[in-house]
């Protein structure tokens, strides 16, 4: 055959496995997540009030020595209602101390939020500014960061932690970085 | 239906759109037309974290928001549109930038288009060269249908 009758039908099969590899690579539900540029560096130093107890500011220094989650909620979120319960489980279990990231909240929406669900942090930032949330990159709510004793951040998850999530992702990375001390 | 109307309006309508959002308290102050017009050149090349086919100019995320008040700040503290954007990517990589820089990583993205571009005009060149090529039928069965 000549190549004029077959060049086309390979152009129309290149874009077709050039489409179909488009749909296949945005079929997962996180495809808009952006890389946190953060990952492996040295967390952004902060210094944030305590929801509870807003004269008392926790710095970033003071989690030094063990892992810690840092997740950024909102009692606006929609999203960070459906990790709740998620998030509630994990934090019983001890595992690693999660910190919550009050972020944009009035202070007194946070605290009946927190009543109303139940408080699952160790202790909760508030960052009314949310100035600090954009060193971390943060740009939406739930976002969750895992940081180590030595002050790096190893993960993020942008969206709600699922227990799939948290059994795949955030747990090996934990028992990895126990391993390393 | 009158009220199923009114309702689809009201559900349509701008302001039910802006419920979940924050209003703009205090919308951005400018000292200067030049300052202003540096502002909206530079935020038109910066992509908005949130809703990500906008620019920072464009969009109305709550963090598009404080990012266009946090690239005014540091416009006025004497930054240049380089660290401006440096201060960005930093904090939200890449991504931010609507024209990538020139990297391993970024280098198809700068270069493929023209490869595209040059294998297109390698296809046309050799049709029309076949065509032209001695010993071929004046009425090539290419073009009869025509």
């Amino acid at each position: 055959m000549k190549p004029s009758r077959w060049l086309p039908l390979a152009a129309f099969a290149l874009l077709a496995v050039l489409l179909a590899a488009g749909v296949w690579m945005s079929r997962k539900p996180d495809r808009d997540a952006l890389p946190s540029p953060l990952l492996g560096k040295p967390a952004p130093e902060f210094a944030l009030p305590v929801l509870h107890d807003p004269g008392y500011t926790v710095k970033l220094s003071d989690l030094r020595g063990q892992p810690f989650l840092l997740n950024v909620w909102g009692s606006w979120c929609v999203e960070c209602r459906v990790e709740h319960p998620v998030l509630t489980k994990f934090a019983e279990t001890k595992r690693v101390r999660v910190v919550g990231y009050n972020w944009k909240d009035e202070p007194a929406d946070a605290l009946r939020w927190l009543e109303q669900f139940g408080n699952p942090f160790m202790v909760v930032l508030s960052d009314v500014e949310g100035r600090t949330a954009l060193d971390w990159g943060v740009y939406g709510a739930p976002e969750t960061f895992l940081v180590d004793g030595k002050g790096i951040v190893r993960w993020k998850h942008v969206g709600p932690l699922t227990d799939e999530i948290i059994a795949k992702e955030l747990l090996p990375l934990v028992t990895k970085i126990e391993a390393e001390r | 239906m009158l009220s199923a109307c009114l309702l689809l309006s009201f559900i349509a309508s701008p302001a039910f759109a802006q419920a979940n959002q924050q209003a703009d308290a205090a919308p951005l102050q400018f000292n200067s037309a030049a300052e202003e017009a540096r502002f909206h050149a530079l935020t038109l090349q910066l992509r908005c974290v949130m809703c990500q086919n906008q620019s920072l100019a464009d969009s109305n995320a709550l963090i598009a928001l404080q990012l266009r008040r946090e690239v005014l700040d540091l416009m006025r503290q004497g930054k240049n549109d380089e660290q401006i954007k440096d201060y960005l990517v930093q904090r939200y990589g890449e991504f931010v930038l609507y024209k990538p820089k020139l990297e391993g990583g970024t280098l198809l993205l700068w270069i493929g288009p023209a490869v595209v571009l040059l294998a297109g005009a390698g296809v046309v060149a050799a049709i029309v060269r076949r065509r032209k090529s001695p010993g071929a039928p004046a009425n090539g069965d290419d073009g009869q249908e025509w």
